[in-house]
């Protein structure tokens, strides 16, 4: 069986500055690989680029066995495949908290409206959302936004989970609240790709951690080794600086 | 670089983009061959295209009105000029009264809220007439008596009310945590107004704003109703005389060619103010 998402030799420049280079990745279902480096490593920009937000310049990228890097894939069935999370919640603020939740499994999957709202509200329901799900985005605190935005992602069905960075707009008490449901996703078996600055969570929750610097993977293995052993000197330095 | 050269993989992916964009060029290409073969043959192929041609597209008609359209039209063009610059300046100022919330200025929000409400439901053409008829009769020491200047003055009164709301609209969709970041920096509801909020809210009002100003541009021809022997009323008198509109066809294009390097300059900054704003961000 092959890997869920494969990536290799994965290059993107954006003019004279290259931005990644020579990225090698391997999912496999179930997996939770946290990306760690410092702001301007590159994570970001790995989860737009396997997410098809952003054209590659080099290398390949195979997801559920075939490729997707390929310009004549059609990107929208490969997103609705995705789910993705960002920083800043990115909902929708003109639409309640459960329209946010329906519009994709409405027009891009052609859900009936009954079976999406109750599948969104039996998410909202398990995150505790459920009183929020008629108010507007911005009604809602900025842990309440950033579930709501996590149950839209989940609303699909994705078989992977892009997060890039969902916490880092969060005061630290709110923090938790939004990490509890990624570890329940975690562990209900979920497939995750996740950027994060949160490196307790990163070590209780991924199968795998890459450290990415300037643009590479330079480093990559299982927490406890990453975190309690580093093999090379810019990986210290940077856990020094952050843990 | 780094000594990096694309793989065989990406040389080969580079080809099918190529090859792909060329496909989009094509497609596009031929639609519009196509839509525009298909409408030229219906308006030429219908049974009484020769009359209107006749009527409308005389090539001799156009040629022999040609010189006074063009002497008229810089009378419209110097309205709509002088006129532009007051409407914009009291748009904004109206819009700002609207925005007010001083209860020193409630006197002003409430002129601003009946300015805008009663003037955008007088039709264009009763100002100008109120006015061009109306004031010179009045016999007010010390005021023009020219059409022309009244019916400058109609136009101003109008759009300022109507280039007001899409300004007031603009700064309404400032979202409110600027507001709240400039006061908490320490500045006034003026000073946010003139510095954070404004400077957002015009950005986003100048499509409407543009549209406005073309629908002014045209709306100088109402100028001819007081007498002003603007490019309309030329190409009209043209065509009372000698039973032929050209002149009139003629005229609308004068204005397209006014408005489109208009467009394309707004087009210009406001693709300019993206790069420059949001460059490679999100």
């Amino acid at each position: 069986m092959s890997a869920l998402l494969e990536v290799s030799g994965l290059r993107k420049s954006y003019g004279e500055k290259v931005v990644l280079d020579d990225i090698s990745l391997s999912v496999d279902t179930h997996d939770v690989i946290c990306l760690i480096g410092s702001s301007g490593s590159g994570k970001s920009t790995l989860l737009r680029c396997l997410n098809l937000l952003e054209d590659i310049d080099d290398g390949v990228i195979t997801f559920e066995g075939a490729e997707i890097s390929d310009p004549r894939v059609d990107a929208r069935r490969i997103r609705s495949r995705i789910g993705m999370v960002f920083q800043a919640y990115n909902l929708f603020p003109h639409l309640s908290v459960l329209d946010n939740c329906t519009l994709a499994p409405r027009k891009v999957q052609g859900v009936q409206r009954a079976d999406a709202e109750a599948r969104a509200l039996s998410l909202l329901e398990k995150f505790g959302l459920a009183d929020q799900a008629a108010k507007h985005p911005d009604r809602l605190s900025g842990g309440q936004q950033q579930r709501a935005a996590l149950v839209r992602a989940l609303c699909t069905h994705p078989t992977l989970l892009l997060l890039d960075e969902i916490t880092a707009a969060l005061d630290p008490e709110l923090v938790g609240e939004v990490l509890e449901i990624v570890r329940a996703e975690a562990e209900s078996g979920m497939t995750m790709v996740l950027a994060t600055h949160e490196m307790s969570f990163a070590r209780e929750v991924a199968t795998s951690v890459c450290f990415l610097s300037e643009g590479r993977i330079l480093e990559q293995g299982p927490p406890a080794e990453i975190f309690s052993d580093p093999r090379e000197e810019r990986t210290r330095q940077f856990l020094r600086r952050v843990l | 670089m780094t000594g990096w050269t694309p793989s065989q993989h990406e040389l080969e992916r580079r080809r099918v983009r190529r090859r792909l964009r060329t496909r989009s060029v094509l497609i596009a290409t031929a639609m519009t061959i196509v839509v525009f073969v298909v409408l030229s043959l219906v308006v030429t192929g219908s049974p009484g295209w020769p009359q209107v041609q006749a009527l409308f597209f005389s090539w001799p008609d156009a040629r022999e009105a040609l010189p006074d359209i063009w002497d008229a039209i810089w009378l419209n063009i110097k309205m709509f000029l002088i006129a532009e610059v007051f409407i914009l300046v009291f748009g904004m100022l109206i819009a700002m009264a609207r925005v007010s919330r001083s209860p020193w200025l409630v006197p002003l929000r409430i002129v601003g809220v009946v300015y805008t409400d009663v003037i955008r439901g007088i039709p264009t053409l009763l100002l100008v007439y109120l006015l061009a008829f109306g004031m010179p009769a009045l016999h007010l020491q010390g005021l023009p008596n020219g059409a022309f200047f009244w019916a400058t003055v109609a136009l101003i009164i109008s759009y300022s009310a109507y280039v007001a709301e899409v300004f007031r609209s603009g700064i309404e969709s400032v979202h409110p945590s600027q507001w709240a970041s400039a006061q908490a920096l320490g500045l006034s509801r003026g000073q946010t107004l003139r510095h954070v909020v404004i400077p957002q809210a015009v950005r986003r009002v100048v499509p409407p704003l543009l549209n406005d100003f073309v629908s002014l541009q045209k709306d100088t021809a109402l100028a001819s109703v007081a007498g002003v022997f603007e490019a309309v009323f030329v190409a009209r008198d043209y065509g009372n005389y000698n039973f032929n509109y050209t002149p009139l066809v003629v005229v609308a294009c004068f204005f397209i060619v006014l408005t489109v390097p208009l467009a394309r300059l707004t087009d210009w900054l406001s693709a300019r103010y993206r790069r420059r704003e949001l460059a490679g961000a999100l």
